[in-house]
């Protein structure tokens, strides 16, 4: 067991090195000259491009130039984000609390709904619910999440008026930007509730609405489909046989001995449902102007910063990194039979 | 059902009970019709097929490149169906039913270059890595978990903002997202295949690599990979769509249905007493998108089905 998670961290230093070579390969793509550029941040610093081009060892071989930018990424300087106007480091440090709660609201909407609605379906094959939740499950699949999100918008900002894009609204964001509010963990539901203003509150989550709601309809219909076809594979074994022979109540079986079993694939495709929030995250933040990490990282892609683009790619790397190894712990700890590997 | 149940039943050496001159074709075709998802899902994509093809007759280009949609006028208003535009227009007057009709040919030559580069890749990569195993092997597979260990849609974002914005390049950015699936698919073919009695009979009778490879191995691993790529293809044509939405695939004005989506950003809210005014600018391509992705993704489930029950519901 601990052998198995120390192998995973061993490798976890290796995957990292790969993903900055790759980025830092894509760079290349582009003339010293104009790496060097991405350091500038006022027009001053022009006549001092060959100094910039010496300090970032950038007319240096490429495994100097490649251990050079580690060394500087290690000490947290991603250079200078022209679309965020501060520091790479400091644009990611601001806008991550924003996707995180994001994140967090839909992430449990996901489970709830989609390993519920996924055990029903497989219990209830070809019925009803099941009919239901396969049509929900292909739909979600074929239906792109900024569709379904300006569909959303389009009935529940546009007609309803209910749930607005952004944040926060006009008075809520000025609120913000007052002296009297303290941001405690940048998250703004909770902030507002430790600073005691229920208002703030009630317009954070009014805004989270339809966002948490894009992102929990598509990959609840992956988890839906994960957890189903699973699901029904667990039943027909001998177990749950044996389970129903000696006389367990229905739902004995299935919540104890057929979905305990039958969520151990659904963990290790838990970083799946990670990459395809990742993924929905960057759309959804677009499609609501939710001003989170991917928004900021499609307004960077289309203004050509690079820097930006890059700190960009690292922390969603880094997160998928984590999230797979932290899954293939969980695996680990839920499964025994893998530690005999 | 009931056909595919009877046939796992029997033992896979007896002769197996089946209609009398039944081929594999046949069978193939009657599992098919059995479903009826998959013959919609089959449908759906004939349909789309024909429009691809039929494109300059459905809606006949004027200008020079027929994937830049013709515009009358630069008025900012998107306007509704009229018999002129029977489907409307998005703002700056870009004719809906055009982009549309194009939009399909745009779907399938994207999807379509994007599984033939990474197939190409695959067949390279994955024969040398699954053939001939050892440090080959592992340098292939090495690479391919560095680019899975990115989420799909952010590499294609980050490769296309370094190579400049176009059609090609998010062709080409999509595609080195997904080569290391087919890689990796035809590298397990490969290695289940390298060792059975006809490629070992192939080599006894004196073929080289080359010829076994090309003869013997890649036509018995050909099938997983339609299955991927039929499954893949949906999948696709949603990343350069969403591409196109952020601002980062076809340019404005190209016939691509996210593109066309991403005109109706400005549109949702509607005139006040009537949210719904420009209803067309969303529905209308979110229509044809869905559509094509779904015949996909239902076509794929069949063929997965029908071909490797192995796969079945392992997606």
């Amino acid at each position: 067991m601990t052998t198995f998670i120390l192998r995973r961290l061993l490798l976890l230093p290796l995957v990292a090195v790969g993903v900055s070579a790759l980025i830092f390969l894509l760079l290349q793509f582009l003339t010293p000259a104009m790496r060097a550029s991405l350091y500038i941040h006022d027009p001053k610093q022009l006549n001092a491009l060959p100094d910039l081009i010496r300090k970032y060892h950038l007319d240096q071989p490429v495994y100097v130039q490649y251990w050079a930018w580690l060394i500087q990424v290690a000490h947290g300087d991603l250079g200078w984000s022209e679309t965020a106007r501060e520091p790479v480091a400091a644009a990611i440090r601001g806008y991550f609390p924003a996707t995180l709660e994001l994140a967090i609201y839909s992430f449990g909407w996901i489970l709830v709904f989609g390993i519920w609605l996924g055990t029903q379906s497989a219990v209830h094959k070809d019925r009803f619910l099941d009919q239901v939740s396969r049509f929900t499950s292909i739909s979600g699949a074929s239906l792109p999440t900024f569709v379904w999100g300006l569909l959303l918008l389009m009935i529940f900002y546009g007609h309803f008026g209910w749930f607005p894009p952004g944040r926060l609204s006009l008075s809520g964001d000025l609120y913000v930007r007052g002296g009297a509010f303290h941001p405690y963990t940048g998250l703004m539901t909770i902030d507002a509730l430790l600073n005691g203003n229920l208002g703030l509150f009630w317009d954070a989550a009014k805004h989270l609405v339809l966002p948490v709601a894009t992102l929990t309809y598509y990959l609840t219909a992956v988890l839906v489909r994960i957890t189903r076809s699973s699901m029904l594979e667990t039943l027909r074994t001998d177990y749950v046989r044996t389970a129903r022979a000696k006389g367990l109540g229905e739902h004995v079986v299935v919540d104890k001995h057929a979905r305990r079993n039958a969520l151990i694939p659904v963990i290790t495709l838990g970083s799946l449902l990670f990459v395809g929030l990742l993924s929905g995250v960057v759309i959804t933040e677009t499609v609501f102007n939710y001003p989170g990490i991917g928004q900021w990282g499609v307004n960077a892609s289309q203004q050509l910063d690079i820097p930006a683009v890059t700190g960009f790619a690292l922390i969603f790397a880094g997160l998928l990194v984590i999230s797979n190894l932290f899954a293939d712990v969980m695996y680990a700890i839920v499964d025994p039979r893998i530690r005999l590997q | 059902m009931s056909a595919v149940q009877s046939h796992a039943a029997a033992p896979a050496v007896a002769v197996r009970r089946k209609p009398v001159g039944e081929t594999g074709w046949h069978r193939t075709l009657r599992r098919f019709r059995s479903s009826p998802l998959s013959v919609v899902g089959a449908v759906i994509v004939v349909f789309f097929m024909i429009v691809a093809l039929l494109a300059p007759l459905l809606a006949h280009p004027t200008q020079r490149n027929p994937y830049m949609i013709p515009h009358s006028g630069y008025s900012s208003d998107p306007r509704p169906p009229s018999p002129e535009h029977p489907f409307g227009t998005t703002e700056e007057q870009f004719d809906l039913f055009y982009g549309v009709v194009w939009g399909a040919r745009t779907a399938f030559l994207v999807a379509l270059s994007v599984v033939a580069t990474a197939v190409t890749v695959a067949l390279l990569l994955g024969s040398v890595s699954g053939f001939y195993g050892g440090p080959a092997d592992e340098a292939v597979m090495r690479i391919t978990d560095i680019f899975l260990a990115f989420p799909g849609l952010i590499l294609t974002v980050v490769i296309v903002a370094v190579l400049g914005q176009s059609v090609r390049n998010a062709v080409i950015a999509i595609a080195a997202v997904e080569w290391p699936t087919y890689t990796r698919l035809l590298r397990g073919e490969f290695l289940r295949v390298r060792d059975m009695e006809y490629v070992q009979a192939a080599r006894a009778l004196g073929s080289g690599d080359v010829r076994i490879i090309a003869r013997h191995v890649i036509p018995n691993t050909i099938y997983p990979m339609l299955i991927l790529a039929s499954l893949n293809m949906g999948g696709i044509v949603i990343t350069f769509a969403a591409l196109s939405f952020l601002g980062l695939g076809a340019p404005p004005g190209y016939a691509d249905w996210g593109q066309l989506i991403s005109l109706s950003h400005n549109w949702i809210a509607g005139t006040a007493g009537d949210p719904f005014t420009y209803w067309y600018t969303l529905i209308v391509p979110g229509l044809a998108i869905f559509l094509f992705v779904l015949g996909w993704n239902l076509l794929g489930d069949a063929f997965r089905d029908i071909f490797d029950p192995r796969l079945q519901g392992s997606r």
